[in-house]
């Protein structure tokens, strides 16, 4: 298992997008990821779970992968979080 | 699992309790024990086995019982039960607060709230609120339906097709109470509780259109705010080298927070009607529960007289 902790860092109005996007990475991924905040786990491929943690701006998430591509689907995500774009 | 707690001022909310003794912080007082203490024996003087961590009950016993005592007596009496560090005391029947139980609350700075409800009526009502509040939780990534007034958990890979299944289950006249997550207590040892986090609540998405409000668009029947798991049902992708179930004869289960919930398997292939296939699993495992199993039929009319079991 693949774990990185990162603190979301993202405008308000962009904020919604920047998830959808999110998901779609992680989507292109086997490995099984789950987005852990504050003890909730949501799987990343899952728009609503994923809003339902209500990641605000300043919240620190954790990044759990596990699978075959575990290392690749953690980075992506971390590197899409460092810097969100909402255009894939 | 996220450590569970209520705080000490949703239990006043919500019992509408009177704040006789405020001690600043039933904002934050954190209440972990679903189970409450009526301090009879306490208050004689016996502490052996006492649990400090319970609300204390004082009904019309205990409060006859101080009454009786001299108020040298009553004030030792209920000092040593205020010296264990008690989260609140409440009093039941509306009866008056002793005055040595303010001055005890005070200097032990512990709130003292009142109900005009009955000893027995309000600390089971409690009880059983405290255990819901208090029950262990899991999150689950999954579909929750209410199919024929059974709660059935769909669980399965990201886009193996349960958002969807759960679309055509509420057009055929089922309910949805979550999609994608799932918040499950465990409100007693066979019961499993699953409703949705209160941000997607009614919500859907489907791939392709977006995020879908069923209760605006299909109306209240459609939709469900919480329901017992009663039965699983896994999705998975269709595997050319896996067995699949035949008969209907292999019985499994799914742990969830350590209850075997009763769950099939159904492999995803181009061409299934999902909806139906989940809507049939549900009637079956209804009527199983109540006695008919369709495979054990089929048994007894090739071989009549064999059972399935020997």
């Amino acid at each position: 298992m693949t774990k990185e902790k990162i603190v979301f860092d993202c405008e308000d109005a962009l904020q919604m997008k920047a998830v959808a996007v999110m998901i779609q990475k992680a989507s292109q991924f086997h490995s099984t990821i789950y987005i852990v905040r504050s003890g909730r786990r949501a799987n990343a491929k899952s728009l609503l779970g994923v809003m339902s943690l209500g990641i605000e701006n300043g919240a620190e998430i954790e990044i759990e992968a596990n699978g075959d591509d575990e290392k690749e689907a953690c980075e992506a995500l971390i590197s899409h979080l460092k810097n969100p774009k909402i255009a894939v | 699992m996220p450590f569970s707690s209520v705080f000490l001022s949703e239990i006043v909310k919500t019992y509408n309790l009177e704040v006789v003794y405020d001690s600043g912080d039933i904002e934050s007082r954190r209440i972990c024990v679903a189970d409450v203490t009526r301090p009879g024996l306490q208050l004689a003087g016996y502490y052996d086995h006492f649990g400090p961590d319970r609300i204390q009950v004082i009904g019309n016993m205990e409060h006859a019982y101080l009454d009786n005592l001299s108020p040298e007596e009553r004030a030792k009496s209920v000092s040593a039960l205020f010296e264990k560090n008690i989260p609140a005391l409440i009093v039941t029947r509306d009866h008056k607060v002793h005055k040595e139980i303010l001055d005890s609350a005070r200097q032990f700075s512990t709130p003292v709230l009142r109900t005009s409800q009955a000893t027995s009526d309000f600390s089971s009502e409690l009880v059983k609120y405290l255990k819901m509040e208090l029950a262990p939780r899991v999150s689950m990534h999954g579909v929750l339906v209410e199919v024929n007034g059974e709660g059935i958990l769909i669980l399965g890979e990201s886009g193996v097709g349960k958002s969807e299944t759960a679309l055509e289950i509420v057009k055929r006249g089922h309910r949805l109470i979550a999609d994608d997550q799932i918040e499950i207590r465990k409100v007693s040892e066979t019961t499993l509780l699953g409703r949705a986090p209160d941000v997607i609540k009614h919500l859907i998405e489907i791939r392709g259109i977006g995020i879908l409000d069923v209760k605006e668009l299909y109306g209240v029947s459609a939709v469900k705010q919480q329901e017992n798991i009663d039965f699983v049902i896994n999705l998975e992708l269709w595997d050319e080298k896996k067995t699949y179930d035949r008969l209907g004869l292999t019985e499994e289960t799914t742990d969830i927070l350590g209850i075997q919930v009763p769950s099939v398997t159904i492999p995803v292939g181009p061409g299934r009607n999902l909806a139906i296939i989940v809507e049939a699993a549900a009637i079956n495992y209804r009527v199983k529960k109540m006695g008919y199993n369709a495979a054990q039929d089929l048994v007894s009319r090739v071989f009549p007289g064999k059972s399935l079991d020997g």
